[in-house]
């Protein structure tokens, strides 16, 4: 049985990256704690735009923890706390408690100036990705999905880099605002499989070198991002991307 | 150059000369620990690492690797101020994973380093420097024997190199697998391994230096029975 709970919503108003911005507070009353975070949200604005005032903008496109675009700071952590990490989409309002104040910020780091309120520019991200996340390939046929042999454990290991759903939420979490781990599990989704190994060392040269043109920090492996990463990627990643460019590098 | 240009560059560099000076108080550690059983043998060790070419030698490439480790610190440190960004998080919740250590290696690193300049003075000033420049004082440049009761006789200098010890307790804690993680060498499986063999292996390491410090301030080492 859901029950309800009323609270404190504080949230960060922003117009555009210039502006230095302020918090903007706002009573909520009798919400179910079954109510997803973002839902929690909707009815804000829904109160909001009934007032007469500018409702709050966040970013939310599948609500269901597999697009990344959900991009909330709640209460110091990226996405907010849940057990085994979960996107701010999947968040829901049992984990807080009755007449708490709930912190609302967007993700901070000079890589990703905030556009409005709590939406941020993540398009870094995919600049880092067509620096060099895929494999150049004839198109055409498919081949037959037997022709080339994949060790079960490479395939997991892969398939776990690549839920990584770029989120940001680790460069959020960093206080060097460093990429490292979206970067490392874009690397390594490929650099694990057959078909991505022969571009391996180029692909770690030409990620890492956008990353750093794109003013992100130097990782000193303070782990923070692993602890909030909502697909639970780890720094064991990071180690393969250090071990492929540092090749990489001696290599030329 | 890659190691100067890029960031993970930067981070070897870093690695590289940290994994250096860590060697270095190994090599220091085991010298310090014979003064706890032996004056005489202590200071044949201190006749070896005189004002001799090669001690000199060495301890310029000590100073060289001690110089690039900090100036990259500061480096690094100023570009990641710069990556995070003017806007500053109104509430931070820091993870049970994240260590203390890891998010304040530059403060510590300056305590190290203000450490450094006072061991200097204590020690190196009284001995290779005096012996360079051929000035004299209390006791003889290779009486290292002599210089390690005359400083730890002072309570003062006690209680400053206990902290100084602490402190390069904590910024190994971190810097220890840090520095492998950075080349590489690390891994799911490895991750765990490192991390403990890194705690062993700077707790003993830090145990020795602390063990010779208060056996001179207390007068309970066996050589000096
Ligand atoms: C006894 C002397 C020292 C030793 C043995 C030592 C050792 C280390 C090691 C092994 C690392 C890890 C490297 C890595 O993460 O790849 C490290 C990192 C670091 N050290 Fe030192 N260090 C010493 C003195 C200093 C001093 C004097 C400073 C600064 C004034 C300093 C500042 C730093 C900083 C800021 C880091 C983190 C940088 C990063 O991880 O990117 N250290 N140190
Ligand atoms: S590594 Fe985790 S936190 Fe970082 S972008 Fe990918 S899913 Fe988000
Ligand atoms: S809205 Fe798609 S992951 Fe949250």
């Amino acid at each position: 049985m859901a029950k309800n709970i009323s609270f404190t919503i504080r949230y960060w108003k922003q117009n555009g990256p210039k502006d230095a911005g302020h918090f903007e507070e706002r009573v909520m009353k009798d919400i179910p704690d079954d109510t997803s975070f973002l839902e929690m949200l909707d009815i804000l604005n829904e109160q909001l735009i009934n007032d007469g005032k500018e409702p709050f903008t966040f970013d939310h496109d599948c609500r269901e923890g597999i697009c990344g675009m959900c991009s909330l700071y709640i209460n110091g952590t990226p996405h907010g706390k849940t057990e085994r990490g979960a996107t701010t989409c999947q968040l829901y309002m049992r984990r807080f408690k009755d007449g708490e104040t709930i912190t609302v910020e967007p993700w901070r780091s000079a890589a990703f100036p905030v556009i409005k309120d709590c939406m941020v520019d993540r398009s870094a991200f995919d600049k880092i990705q067509a620096a060099g996340g895929y494999t150049t390939i004839r198109t055409g046929q498919a081949q037959d999905a037997n022709a080339i042999l994949i060790p079960k454990e490479d395939a997991d290991e892969a398939m776990d880099c690549a839920t990584c759903i770029g989120c940001g939420a680790c460069v959020a979490a960093c206080k060097n605002g460093s990429a490292m781990l979206f970067v490392s599990s874009k690397v390594s989704q490929l650099a694990l499989l057959p078909q991505g190994k022969p571009e391996a060392a180029k692909r770690a040269k030409a990620m890492v070198a956008k990353m750093d043109e794109l003013g992100f920090g130097n990782c000193t492996n303070t782990r923070a991002c692993e602890a909030v990463c909502p697909k639970n990627e780890t720094i064991a990643n990071i180690a393969r991307l250090n071990r492929h460019f540092i090749k990489a590098k001696l290599a030329d | 150059m890659w190691l100067t240009k890029s960031s993970i560059g930067k981070k070897v560099v870093m690695s590289v000369t940290g994994i250096a000076l860590i060697l270095f108080l190994t090599f220091h550690a085991a010298m310090n620990v014979v003064a706890l059983f032996s004056g005489d043998a202590y200071n044949e060790i201190c006749e070896l690492l005189g004002a001799n070419w090669y001690a000199i030698v060495a301890t310029m490439g000590l100073a060289a690797l001690a110089v690039i480790h900090i100036v990259f610190a500061f480096l690094l440190t100023f570009e990641n101020r710069k990556a995070r960004g003017q806007s500053k998080y109104a509430v931070t919740a820091r993870p049970e994973k994240v260590e203390w250590a890891s998010q304040n290696m530059l403060v510590l690193g300056i305590i190290i380093f203000l450490g450094l300049l006072l061991h200097l003075f204590n020690f190196w000033y009284n001995m290779m420097f005096a012996e360079i420049v051929g000035t004299m004082g209390a006791y003889s440049p290779s009486d290292g024997f002599a210089w390690i009761q005359e400083t730890f006789s002072n309570p003062v200098f006690v209680v400053l190199y206990v902290i100084w010890i602490v402190a390069i307790w904590f910024h190994l804690s971190h810097g220890f697998w840090s520095a492998i993680q950075t080349l590489g060498w690390s891994g799911k499986t490895w991750f765990c391994r490192w991390k403990i063999i890194g705690l062993v292996y700077v707790t003993l390491l830090m145990a020795a230096f602390l063990i010779v410090v208060l056996a001179f301030a207390f007068k309970c080492a066996p050589s000096l029975c």
